[in-house]
């Protein structure tokens, strides 16, 4: 016997426990929706796999009279263009102020403190300001998710520039490089990985910010759908949505894990 | 021609002394080993010659003039680890020296002399047998072939001097006599100064031809940061005279070789 440590599963079998748990919670769902529905047949809070069907394919296909296209799209096109421009924003702010700062001590001793203190404020307890000073449009949002997850990344990228070893600056001054061609040419390239890291770790809260966002005030987006159909308990609605999020947040993922490889192959063989 | 010197350098850090009164002359095409105890302010010695850091009082000279204040094309380098960029492949590694002189907006050559600049990087790689190497990134490579690609990214510079910061130290004991023989004949072959920092006795009197050690002459047991540490030994491992001796000897071997057109036994080996 050994110790249970030395115990691993073979890949199929950890693909087979890792969907386990998933299949495990979807049947419990069925049955305590069956059960359920058994007792009542118009309860709203656990619907079936036909509700949810009904619901969504009327939400994926029929034309809403209001916007002139199918709400489902209409609500995903709004939360990922606001998603996306925030993080866009973010992670170029990040780049462009973590590399000054952590490269250039002057900066660093002058921008340092402040962007700890920015990052400390609790984004959601400044939304009021920031409705009131940019009013109840696309800026504030914008804006509401920078000020989230900006700091953040800029902290990050700044602890990565720290971390270049000395030996590796020295011996780019030695060669005859200015500061802008270390920058260019040293830091940034070694900061790029690092930054689709901590934009991944960042797309929970910006969801988050999003949705907090959306939930107040605005034309259309997933997180507006759900709390507008939340007043009719319309579970058939809100859960559907749920998983498209995620879903959504999971490609995401995927999709910068992948450009990262592609792009940096040399990051990968550091950690080896 | 390319002659250091130390006037009176002292390096304190606050009331704690570490080098004092260094006094040194270093002539041309010498092969300058510093040894000494841990701790004891060796790698202090060749920082200060780097201008990574500046020393409290006295003067570094090059060539006559004061060193920059802030490390300069004129000293390269190569640390014990860290010194080759991970994000760059092994010929970009060496090529990218002049493309910074010769561009100093987008730090890239173009057209002809990029080609030109391929083909010195490429050679010189062959010099320390990495040729077969150069697509490669630096974390492919083992300790040693780092070390030896970090030789040929500071020498395509053509420095003054090469500073060597306990360049073996990480390595095993085959790739550090491979790196011997390597630095002896680079150091022969470009005739440039070397400066390197070690604290193994055999190999500083393998490869030096002249070894200093610095050391704290003076201890006192209440307050030890107060008295600093100096050269307490100035060793001329390789006189001048046998090297040259040497030399012409060489010389005149090939010269001979050439005269006998076929005579393959007295063309120099490299092992």
């Amino acid at each position: 016997m050994r110790r249970i440590i030395n115990y691993a599963p073979s890949p199929g079998v950890a693909l087979l426990l890792g969907a386990a748990p998933f299949v495990a919670v979807g049947m419990f769902y069925l049955a305590a929706s069956d059960a359920r529905l058994a007792v009542d047949a118009a309860d709203k809070l656990m619907p079936g796999l036909s509700a949810f069907y009904a619901q969504m394919s009327r939400l994926m296909t029929r034309v809403d009279p209001a916007v002139a296209q199918p709400l489902f799209w209409y609500d995903t096109w709004w939360s990922l263009s606001r998603l996306l421009q925030g993080i866009g924003w973010s992670a170029l702010i990040g780049i462009v102020g973590g590399i000054l700062i952590g490269f250039i001590p002057f900066l660093r001793a002058t921008f340092e403190p402040l962007i700890f203190a920015l990052s400390l404020i609790p984004p959601l307890a400044v939304l009021p300001i920031l409705f009131i000073a940019f009013g109840l449009g696309e800026t504030s949002k914008l804006v509401l998710i920078v000020f989230g997850i900006a700091p953040f990344i800029v902290r990050d990228v700044v602890l990565l520039v720290a971390a270049i070893p000395r030996e590796q600056i020295i011996k780019a001054q030695t060669l005859g490089a200015s500061t802008w061609q270390m920058i260019v040419d040293v830091v940034l390239p070694q900061a790029l990985p690092r930054l689709i890291e901590s934009v991944r770790l960042s797309l929970g809260s910006a969801w988050l910010f999003v949705i907090a966002a959306e939930a107040i005030t605005a034309e259309g987006g997933l997180g507006y759908r759900i709390f507008l159909v939340r007043r009719y308990l319309a579970m058939d609605v809100i859960l559907p949505y749920v998983v498209w999020i995620t879903l959504l947040a999971f490609l995401l993922d995927y999709a910068l894990r992948k450009l990262s490889a592609a792009a940096f192959p040399w990051a990968k063989l550091r950690e080896a | 021609m390319t002659e250091i010197r130390f006037e009176k350098v002292w390096k304190e850090y606050g009331s704690a002394i570490v080098l004092e009164n260094v006094d040194l002359t270093l002539a041309d095409h010498e092969f300058l080993v510093v040894i000494g105890p841990s701790g004891v302010g060796k790698t202090t010695l060749l920082r200060l010659l780097l201008a990574q850091e500046r020393p409290t009082r006295g003067r570094i000279l090059l060539d006559g003039a004061e060193i920059a204040a802030e490390p300069t094309a004129d000293r390269g380098v190569v640390f014990q680890r860290y010194s080759v960029f991970p994000h760059k492949t092994v010929l970009a590694n060496v090529m990218l020296g002049p493309q910074w002189a010769g561009s100093p907006l987008l730090g890239r050559l173009f057209g002809a002399r990029r080609r030109a600049l391929r083909e010195r990087a490429m050679a010189l790689l062959d010099r320390v047998g990495l040729a077969e190497h150069a697509k490669k990134y630096p974390a492919q490579l083992s300790g040693g072939m780092q070390q030896r690609l970090a030789l040929a990214q500071s020498l395509i510079n053509k420095p003054k001097v090469l500073l060597l910061d306990e360049p073996f130290g990480a390595l095993d004991p085959g790739s550090r006599r491979a790196m011997h023989v390597l630095v002896r004949e680079l150091w022969e072959e470009q005739a440039m100064t070397i400066v390197m920092v070690t604290h193994d006795l055999m190999e500083a009197f393998h490869l030096g031809t002249r070894v200093v050690a610095i050391d704290r002459p003076r201890r006192d047991p209440q307050a030890p940061e107060r008295y600093g540490a100096t050269i307490t030994s100035d060793f001329c491992a390789k006189p001048r005279i046998v090297r040259d001796s040497f030399r012409f000897e060489a010389a005149r071997l090939r010269a001979a070789a050439e005269r006998e057109a076929d005579a393959p036994f007295l063309t120099r080996e490299r092992d």
